[in-house]
């Protein structure tokens, strides 16, 4: 390790900073109420994008460089999803403004948690070794619970937090003794270590439970059946944008460590666990996408509907293949700008004399906000993957990653829950537009308007061209997807 | 040239957002006007594929260039004399679906003829496309301007139907999805994992490349990709069982919405039937054969008792339309040109005939806000002209000499009585059967709705057609006599894209020596692929 080597991490170290002082500022006094904090933060991710960029033209490989003894990578893999979490978080930070005007809870904590988040998320994308991502996990874990609980003087905030807590303690608890485990068996806790490990063993029941634990904590970090039940009830109790943090940020760098764990680290031991995947992302999909239909409260519904596309893209990660994984970048991207755009839309109406979750608030919205109902369609045939959508383009990745791999059955299950799924979307689109609801104008901010403005544009542009999307998403993963397959298939 | 079928296409959806942005919600007149323009415009410019149709040429107006290219998928468009037809039958209807809408549609006019005008550009882009991912695309677009149309305008069920019609629609169309992606693994890689070995060709979703390497997939793998296009197609025909959206959807949606439905959405099963399914999988088409043969025999008959049945008129035209779609099939699937011809040209002759009725039917609809049958009676005397009308488009419908229902149902059965692919003369006796319900129901239909006494009060101020509606129903009566009597540019149009699909889908047949339609079908074993394995 060399001292140069923490050029590298500038972009984590600005974000730290950063938090520290967001921490500190009301401490030391300086308490204004205005939009301060925001903005504060906003420059804080500004400078954090700029430092990302900077970082990948300073390095050398951008393929693969390693620092910190093979810990933490600067590779395209990361770089990609760090822009994601980055803009995501910005975007966020947008849907919570004026959440706090007039309110009694302080922004300076709830910005400087969500900057601890992020740089545990930008860990996370960067760790190749298992105890760097287990720590960037839990950082964002951390940050995380206290966000869900933030209004604490609410007994549903401080319920869902509770929950989150509780069980995402005893799963990260599971998590870690699978690392364990597999450090047991191998003896080394680096991805590529552990992956030439392996590649001399055969099967053997430590590694396989180790396996498995590893993948039980994973899938409850992106709320896939059976670990899904937090899941409703947290995203319910949340404060609104925490829940968009929960369903999109977090859900993402949980992709991101699950994809690499399992492409870069243990593919060697694929065909054991792929079915175990296989069978998981098939109850998601399942139970996810039926439960959403009996929903009437739209953030339970979206709850559901998050623990179905983790089943989606749940395949790209057991296909092992350069699809699956380029798939798992688009959707990804594709998921975020769409639920992000969704959970705007909720906010607008919060603002408004309604409450906003249930599915009657959207009752005539078209009348009141065309554009905002334009959107939410769009939005909604981005999630259930209706082309000329980009939802359509992401899905597309994951069921040919999916048939490639052989998992037909699954493939055919995916396509019909997404046909299912449509049908509590469409709740949704036909509250808008085939209902009457009262008139009443709709308090829309810029924030929320230009939230949902670049989420519409993401969503149609990579739908009618997806190209460059897919590039990117090539560019970004192919370092990780040829290392887990030079692979499987010889393709 | 090269870009005349893009112009076709996007014509509706530029005058859609014209629609939408520059003109006020308030000022219907002008709304009605910008879209009836669009789309006269639009079928106006669609003739030039009439006349510069050639008929040696395959594949026409062709323009194609790189979409997707990481997929492998391109834009592009083309299309032989099948489409040309059926493009031209959407542009058309188009006009009639618009012009009888101004009547029908009081409140929220500027998103209904937007939708229209959408849903047209999907319509056509379907025809259009030679690219299976295109395809894809443009045969999900429509689904959602339908959605709404039925969804906003249509009767008391409209939520229910609309949601049917959707979800039906979507879960047999992702399953097309999955037996597209195998025709691209087949052609480019193979599926390692099952063991199936690929062509290692250039990665792409061109139809006409799959067209070439379909027959070469392995026959069981060609049944399971058969059956994702069957499901896909077949609900949108609708075959019997797949049939139960259609009724909803139908009564429910306004009259131009069944116009639309009827003349082109439903063709858009049999257009990819015949496209689609049998060129690209010969061996699987012939697995499947029986059980779609018994099944349009099946939904001939059916769908002719249950119209018998029906007190609605509206639900008795719909149910009518499974009824005419059977016979659509079973041509297609004796798989020799007589039959296929016979299935296209019934494909426009059932748009026609069947997008008149629901255009009777709309009209009554709006003066007495009722379809019972019941409640009709001896209208004939308040209303001639439109007594006269509906005679015509029933006769058409069920397919009497001189009209164009006649054409293509004789044509019909004369491909499925001679089809070696069916090996007997019984499904097309079965299917004849149907004929004579058909003539039963419509016109039983029509004694009780126009003869008999006035009894009914609320009739006696029926007023006749007026001169919108009288002008719609002649150039759809002028279309039932032209094809009814000169049918040969249509078939000039057929021709040779059914001569290719026949190649494809049986490349023996026409080795056999010259076209000849024996009185008793050949022995099966002298005839290509079913004695070669």
């Amino acid at each position: 390790m060399t001292w140069s080597d923490v050029i590298y991490l500038l972009p984590e170290v600005i974000i730290t900073i950063g938090a520290c002082l967001l921490l500190l500022a009301p401490v030391s006094g300086f308490r204004s109420t205005g939009s301060t904090a925001k903005w504060t933060m906003l420059v804080l991710l500004a400078m954090t994008a700029g430092s990302i960029f900077a970082c990948s033209y300073l390095v050398e490989n951008i393929d693969q460089t390693r620092m910190f003894a093979s810990m933490f990578a600067l590779d395209a893999f990361s770089i990609f999803f760090k822009l994601l979490f980055v803009v995501t978080i910005g975007m966020v930070v947008l849907l919570s403004d004026d959440f706090f005007r007039g309110s009694r809870y302080s922004p300076w904590e709830y910005y400087s948690l969500l900057a601890f988040a992020l740089c545990g998320m930008m860990f996370m994308a960067s760790g190749i070794h298992l105890a760097a991502i287990y720590v960037g996990l839990e950082l964002m874990s951390l940050s995380s619970y206290i966000l869900a609980g933030y209004y604490k003087n609410e007994q549903k905030s401080t319920e869902a937090a509770m929950k989150y807590f509780v069980l995402g303690a005893v799963s990260s608890a599971i998590l870690l003794y699978g690392i364990s485990l597999i450090y047991g068996v191998t003896g080394t806790l680096n991805l590529t270590g552990i992956a030439r490990q392996m590649s001399t063993l055969v099967t053997n029941d430590a590694l396989m439970f180790g396996i498995m634990m590893l993948a039980a904590g994973l899938c409850f970090k992106i709320a896939a059946v059976p670990f899904h039940v937090w899941t409703p009830d947290v995203y319910e109790g949340a404060p609104t944008p925490i829940t968009a943090f929960l369903s999109t940020a977090s859900k993402a760098a949980a992709f991101a460590i699950f994809a690499r764990i399992f492409y870069v680290g243990i593919h060697h031991f694929r065909l054991d666990w792929q079915y175990v995947l296989a069978v998981i992302a098939a109850l998601s999909m399942i139970v996810g996408n039926f439960a959403a239909i009996t929903q009437d409260n739209v953030k339970r519904m979206l709850a559901y509907s998050s623990i179905g596309h983790a089943g989606y893209v749940l395949m790209g990660i057991l296909a092992v293949s350069e699809m699956g994984l380029y798939g798992i970048l688009v959707y990804s991207v594709v998921y975020v700008f769409a639920t992000l755009g969704i959970w705007a839309t909720v906010l607008v109406l919060e603002r408004g004399e309604y409450a906003g979750e249930q599915v009657n608030d959207f009752n005539g919205l078209y009348k009141r906000a065309p554009y905002w109902a334009f959107a939410m369609i769009v939005f909604l045939l981005s999630l259930g993957g209706i082309p000329p959508t980009a939802g359509f383009i992401g899905k597309y990745f994951l069921f040919y990653a999916a048939v490639e791999a052989g998992f037909g059955w699954l493939a055919i299950i995916a396509v019909l829950m997404s046909a299912v799924s449509m049908f509590f979307y469409f709740r949704l689109v036909m509250a808008m537009y085939l209902k009457e609801g009262r008139e009443a104008t709709l308090p829309a901010t810029n924030s929320l308007r230009f939230v949902a403005a670049v989420a519409l544009i993401v969503t149609l542009l990579f739908g009618v061209l997806p190209s460059p999307l897919i590039d990117t998403a090539r560019d970004s993963g192919r370092w990780v997807a040829t290392r887990s397959a030079a692979l499987v298939n010889g393709r | 040239m090269d870009h005349i079928l893009n112009i076709i296409t996007y014509i509706p959806l530029v005058g859609a957002l014209l629609i939408l942005f520059f003109v006020n919600k308030s000022n219907a007149h002008a709304i009605r006007f910008m879209a009836t323009a669009v789309a006269v415009i639009d079928f106006l410019v669609s003739l030039v594929l009439w006349f510069n149709f050639d008929p040696n040429k395959l594949w026409q107006f062709e323009f194609k260039v790189p979409w997707i290219p990481s997929l492998g998928v391109d834009y592009h468009f083309g299309v032989d004399g099948i489409a040309i037809l059926l493009i031209l039958m959407t542009t058309f209807m188009g006009i009639i679906a618009i012009v009888s809408s101004y009547s029908a549609i009081h409140h929220r006019e500027k998103e209904y003829y937007t939708l229209l005008l959408m849903l047209q550009t999907g319509m056509i882009g379907t025809f259009c496309a030679l690219d299976f991912f295109l395809f894809y695309v443009f045969w999900e677009i429509m689904l959602v301007p339908m959605y709404f149309i039925i969804g906003i305008w249509g009767g008391a069920r409209k939520l229910y139907a609309a949601i049917k019609f959707f979800l039906y629609t979507l879960a047999g169309s992702v399953l097309m999805l999955l037996s597209i992606l195998a025709l691209f693994f087949f052609n480019d890689g193979g599926i390692p994992f099952l063991n199936i070995a690929g062509l290692n060709n250039p990665a792409t979703f061109s139809v006409l490349q799959f067209h070439e390497v379909g027959r070469l997939i392995p026959p069981d793998l060609q049944f399971w990709i058969f059956l994702g296009f069957f499901f896909g197609f077949a609900i949108k025909v609708p075959m019997f069982p797949f049939h139960t959206w259609l009724p909803d959807a139908h009564v429910e949606a306004p009259t131009a919405g069944s116009i639309i439905l009827a003349a082109v959405l439903l063709k858009m099963g049999t257009y990819g039937f015949v496209r689609f399914a049998l060129p690209i999988l010969p061996d699987g088409t012939r697995q499947m054969l029986i059980p779609i043969a018994v099944l349009s025999v099946i939904g001939i008959i059916y769908g002719a008792f249950v119209s018998l049945v029906q007190k609605d008129m509206k639900k008795l035209v719909a149910y009518s339309s499974v009824s005419h779609l059977g016979f659509v099939m079973l041509g297609m699937f004796a798989l020799n040109p007589m039959g296929i011809k016979g299935s296209v040209l019934q494909m426009i002759n059932h748009g026609i005939s069947t997008g008149a009725l629901f255009l009777l039917v709309g009209m009554i609809y709006e003066r007495r806000h009722t379809r019972m049958i019941a409640d009709y009676g001896g209208i004939a005397k308040q209303m001639p002209m439109y007594a006269a009308l509906f005679l015509i488009a029933a006769l058409s419908s069920m397919g009497l000499p001189a009209l164009n229902g006649f054409i293509g149902e004789f044509t019909i059965l004369l491909g499925a009585a001679n089809s070696t692919a069916y090996g007997t003369i019984a499904y097309a006796v079965f299917a004849a059967v149907g004929i004579v319900l058909g003539a039963a129901y419509l016109l039983w239909l029509y004694q009780r709705v126009f003869w008999g006494p006035l009894d009914n009060p609320a009739n006696a101020t029926l007023k006749d057609v007026n001169g919108r509606e009288l002008g719609l129903m002649v150039a759809l009566v002028v279309l039932m006599i032209w094809i009814g009597v000169y049918p040969k540019p249509l078939f000039d149009f057929i021709e040779k894209p059914v001569d290719y699909i026949v190649r494809k889908v049986d490349p023996g047949y026409f080795e056999k020596g010259p076209v000849t339609y024996p009185a008793t079908p050949a022995a099966p074993a002298a005839h290509s692929e079913v004695a070669a394995k």
